[in-house]
């Protein structure tokens, strides 16, 4: 049994791409928590998904066993942490289990959006911060520059950062005895009643749902009956353990430590992140609980192959089970037939769903344009939550229309600053602040988040070259002059392309409409005309010409066997289209009409 | 099935000097070519496919590729020889043979003729130098027109081939060319848009943007109407999508295949049609020229499919072919098949003036020849 004070625990936070894994990575080998032969790069980024795109969607917990140079025995938990900003939520309740952080900056970039966004939170969580300046080993690296912006822009003191170079394992002793000589002991009473935080859930197909938890009083061992306090839940301990990484069962945890429990629960559902847990006769003060993560962006997943939707509902219920901050109900349309409308964190965590439905489920999908959450007032004194502009009531009730903002963050460096203001002015953005450290700048605007949720970031990465960095949080809801746009195609409305939009924007973004359309929607016998409107006003329209050569040159012989195939293979392509009337529409059209140049 | 099909002989030849960029034909470039032992594999083949067909009369014969004109005269003799042996040839029997205008193929064409050649289809492509080495050709624009010269003077008949929608190419340039060509007065002329067929070498460069200066769907189309009016001006009518002749100077083969009549095919990936007891079979023989020969001594059969046709596939072909043909389809035939003229498809693009139906032949209109792929899809 460890004493607290010979406990450690810690998250590792930092902006995305600046190294956590790879920290980690070096901490665990360095400590012969896994063997060398099992290492791999970024060990914790299980997922298929995440190694393919080379980050951290979910935290990872491991337990680490440390010999420090005071001879002393000390037990390290470290949390790795996503760094992007769509799940910001692991890393804030991640910053809820543990004492301190490791703050790593990549010395070649220096602070980003992350970089504050974390430290506000670290902040919040009462923690010590011990900054790590990682990637020395590079040419471009400037660590005593990115020092000084840590004091300039974060304010806290870098002087005692540690230079780390976590690709080739610089630093890494150094950082091992930072975190426990700097890094304090967690507190906490073994003699009190049990008191624990549940802080993570995930389903796994053997065990049923894991329960990731951090003692804080008293001990809970194997066998015993907790409750869940926030619904009075009973559940039978049937395994306790810690994760090295991978799962190793332990007979009891006591104050201090961190791990995980499971108790034959089916669904992820059934416990709560942020939840107090005990023994089954105690009464303990409850935790305060976490926010629990709100879906703010939703758009529709409709089959391609309509009788396919069934195996899109299995899919969908299926990733639901492990993900509770991702909602869905089944939505039909005029246009697509039956699918779900569902709801993500932000666009990444959007994509990365579809991904898996598509490719772990092998269902094509068709997407429709993202959207937020508007607060309909009526005139009747009712309000409604529209998550599908398609939804939207007759404007003769209604009141006003409210819609979600934004404080958005952006660091950049100064050359593209004017770039960048006339990226967020666009987009209807209100500067909150403006400051500069060294040739860095740092925007603060009010955003709605309609205008950020669809193409913003990739607008930013284009307009900056890659070197801004962004990161938000959500500020209510505020009255805006908001209006539908609806779209039509030969005449006929295509609901799944209504979008709303601000009244002085809607001429633009309906010209940017229907020339895209244009683009996307191949040509027909006929010529088709492409409109957007708002109620019964056309405010902006194309034409898209007639087909005029579409005729096999050489046909011979043998070549009669050749073209049927291909036109079967051309009548599959159709598949992938949606019929409006007479008009096919590819796919790709839902998601691409959407985006903006400007 | 009342009357009888006419009938006709494909023989494939599937070696070239050098692959073009552009083509997907099945041609493949050999160092050595035995052709003793073609010669033998050919003959057998032409013996088995008598036994298959019972005695009938070829109307046509077309020696294709491939590069048919790298056969020696010989070879050539020999082959003509069996198939007249095999089957009656008709008095006036159309034997074409298809030809690079290259130098050393030109002092070939004398004793093409003597073995019976009476149709050559030269594949000139360009008329412009640059063009030709896009094209990966191996002639020259001289050359080219000193193998037209040759092969006018030795036969009686003689067609060659255009491509045009070629990169960098523009509309006067095209109609310049054209009429270059028209110049020469020939009787028949094959006139083909440029298509980028994929897994050629043209389709992963244009799959990688690596294939600049084609001309865009609406010139292309600008091209072939321009295509129509001249050839039209100088007497060539366009009775088929891209090919142009003089009244009586159509190519009988070709008609065979769009006018779904039989023929058998023979050699590496030909394919045939063939009617025997009232049932219509779709025949392939193996693509490789290796396969295809290894079967042929190994099996005594270079055939590789041969299916049955029923009525829905004898219709599909027909419409996918027969519409290419300014003449069109017989709607009594169409009707045997179960063509149902009053389906909605159908009336629609009657309506639109996509097809009409004149002396109960259906046809593609002016307006619907160059979309025909999409009439086709919606009717079938
Ligand atoms: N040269 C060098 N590269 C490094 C170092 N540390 C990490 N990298 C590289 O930086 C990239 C990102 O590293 P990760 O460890 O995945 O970064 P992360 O912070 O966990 O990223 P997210 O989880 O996606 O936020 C990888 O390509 C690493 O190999 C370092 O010290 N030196
Ligand atoms: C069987 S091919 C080749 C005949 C002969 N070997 C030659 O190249 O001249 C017949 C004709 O098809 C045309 N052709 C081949 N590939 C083509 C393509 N990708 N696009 C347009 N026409 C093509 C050429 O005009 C060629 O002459
Ligand atoms: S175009 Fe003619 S010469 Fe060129 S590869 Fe094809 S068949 Fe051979
Ligand atoms: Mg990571």
């Amino acid at each position: 049994m460890t004493p607290l004070s010979n406990i450690r625990n810690f998250s590792i936070v930092a902006h995305i791409d600046h190294g956590k894994s790879t920290l980690a990575d070096r901490l665990i080998q360095s400590t012969n928590t896994v063997a060398d032969r099992d290492m791999k790069e970024q060990l914790l980024d299980s997922m298929d998904i995440e190694r393919e795109r080379g980050i951290t969607i979910k935290a990872n917990t491991v337990r680490i066993d440390y010999k420090a140079a005071d001879g002393q025995d000390y037990v390290l938990n470290l949390i790795d942490t996503p760094g992007h900003v769509d799940f910001a939520y692991e890393v804030s309740r991640s910053m809820r289990a543990v004492e301190g952080s490791l703050l790593v900056v990549d010395s070649t970039q220096g602070v980003e959006a992350q970089t504050l966004a974390n430290v506000y939170q670290a902040i919040d969580a009462d923690h010590e911060i011990v900054p790590v300046l990682n990637k020395i080993d590079l040419p471009a690296s400037e660590p005593e520059r990115v020092a000084e912006q840590i004091e300039d822009v974060i304010g806290i003191d870098a002087t005692d950062a540690l230079l780390v170079s976590a690709k080739s394992g610089i630093g890494i002793p150094e950082t091992l005895e930072a975190i426990v000589q700097r890094l304090p002991a967690p507190d906490g009473n073994e003699d009190a009643p049990l008191k624990a935080m549940l802080v993570d859930s995930w389903y796994d197909a053997y065990l049923g749902v894991i329960v990731l938890i951090r003692v804080i009083d008293g001990r809970l061992k194997k066998g015993e009956k907790v409750k869940f306090m926030s619904n009075d839940s009973i559940h039978h301990v049937d395994r306790i353990g810690v994760f090295r990484p991978e799962m190793e069962n332990v007979d009891s945890l006591g104050p201090g430590e961190i791990g995980f429990l499971t108790a034959s629960i089916k669904q992820v559902r059934d416990t709560r992140v942020g939840d107090t847990i005990t023994h089954q006769r105690n009464e303990v003060e409850p935790l305060p609980g976490f926010k629990p993560a709100q879906p703010v962006v939703f758009c529709g997943l409709f089959p391609v192959d309509s009788a396919e939707f069934e195996d899109l509902r299995d899919a969908i219920e299926k990733l639901a089970l492990n993900d509770a901050s991702f909602s869905f109900e089944m939505e039909t349309s005029a246009a697509l037939g039956f699918g779900f409308r569902c709801g993500f964190l932000g666009l990444l965590h959007l994509e990365v769903i579809r991904d898996r439905i598509e490719r772990e489920y092998n269902i094509e999908l068709i997407t429709t344009a993202p959207s937020v959450i508007y607060h309909v007032y009526m005139k009747d004194g009712t309000q409604i939550d529209l998550h599908n502009p398609a939804d939207m009531p007759d404007v003769t009730l209604v009141d006003h229309i409210e819609e979600p903002r934004i404080k958005a963050t952006i660091l950049v460096p100064d050359d593209y600053l004017g770039d960048v203001l006339k990226l967020c002015q666009d987009r209807r953005g209100i500067q909150l602040d403006l400051t500069y450290a060294g040739s860095r700048a740092m925007a603060v605007y009010d955003l709605p988040l309609n205008e950020v949720v669809f193409d913003f970031y990739d607008r930013l990465k284009s307009v900056t070259k890659g070197y801004a960095s962004f990161d938000y949080q959500m500020e209510g809801y505020r009255q805006d002059n908001l209006v539908k746009m609806s779209v039509l195609v030969n005449e006929e409305p295509v609901d799944a392309l209504s979008m709303m939009v601000h009244r002085d924007r809607a001429e633009q973004r309906g010209r940017a409409m229907c020339e895209k359309l244009k683009d996307l929607i191949p040509r027909h016998m006929f010529k088709i005309p492409i409109q957007a409107a708002i109620g019964g006003k056309v405010i902006a329209r194309e034409t898209l010409s007639a087909l005029r050569k579409d005729v096999t040159a050489k046909c011979y012989g043998g070549d009669a066997t050749r073209k049927k195939k291909l036109l079967e293979k051309q009548k599959a392509g159709k598949k992938k289209m949606r019929q409006f009337g007479k008009v096919d529409i590819p796919q790709e059209a839902f998601i691409s009409a959407l985006k903006m140049d400007g | 099935m009342s009357e009888t099909p006419d009938f006709g002989l494909y023989l494939h030849w599937p070696f070239c000097a050098a692959k073009c960029p552009y083509c997907d034909f099945n041609s493949h470039v050999r160092a050595r070519i035995d052709e003793a032992l073609w010669k033998q594999a050919f003959l057998a083949e032409i013996r088995r496919v008598r036994v298959e067909t019972g005695p009938r009369v070829l109307k046509s014969i077309f020696l294709g590729g491939g590069t048919p004109s790298l056969m020696s005269p010989e070879l050539v003799d020999a082959l003509l020889q069996a198939s007249k042996d095999a089957w009656a040839w008709s008095n006036d029997i159309e034997i074409t043979l298809e030809a690079n205008p290259t130098s050393i193929e030109a002092e070939r064409f004398a004793g093409y003729r003597d073995a019976g050649v009476n149709r050559v289809s030269l594949g000139v492509q360009a008329l412009r130098e640059k063009d030709l080495r896009l094209l990966g050709r191996l002639h020259s624009v001289e050359e080219a027109l000193q193998g037209l010269q040759t092969a006018r003077d030795t036969f009686e008949r003689v067609s060659f081939d255009l491509i045009y929608a070629r990169q960098y190419q523009t509309l006067d340039q095209w109609d310049a060319e054209l009429r270059e060509a028209l110049s020469f007065d020939p009787d028949h002329l094959s006139l083909y848009q440029l298509t980028i067929e994929p897994e050629t070498a043209f389709g992963k460069r244009f799959d990688a943007g690596a294939l600049p200066g084609l001309p865009d769907e609406d010139t292309g189309a600008d091209m072939y109407e321009r295509t129509q009016e001249i050839c039209e001006a100088h007497g060539l009518h366009a009775y088929e999508v891209s090919n142009h002749a003089k009244t009586g100077a159509e190519s009988r083969h070709n008609m065979l295949y769009w006018q779904q009549q039989d023929w058998a095919g023979i050699g590496p990936g030909a394919h045939g049609r063939l009617t025997i007891d009232e049932v219509r079979y779709a025949t392939e023989t193996h693509l490789s020229p290796e396969s295809w020969l290894a079967a042929v001594k190994d099996q005594g059969d270079g055939t590789s499919v041969k299916n049955t046709l029923d009525r829905q596939g004898q219709l599909g072909e027909l419409l996918l072919l027969g519409l290419r043909v300014t003449d069109g389809i017989s709607t009594e035939r169409l009707a045997r098949l179960g063509w149902d003229q009053n389906c909605r498809a159908v009336v629609s693009m009657l309506d639109d003036k996509f097809i009409e139906i004149v002396n109960d032949r259906l046809c593609a209109t002016a307006k619907g020849r160059p979309v025909l792929n999409a009439i086709i899809s919606q009717m079938l």
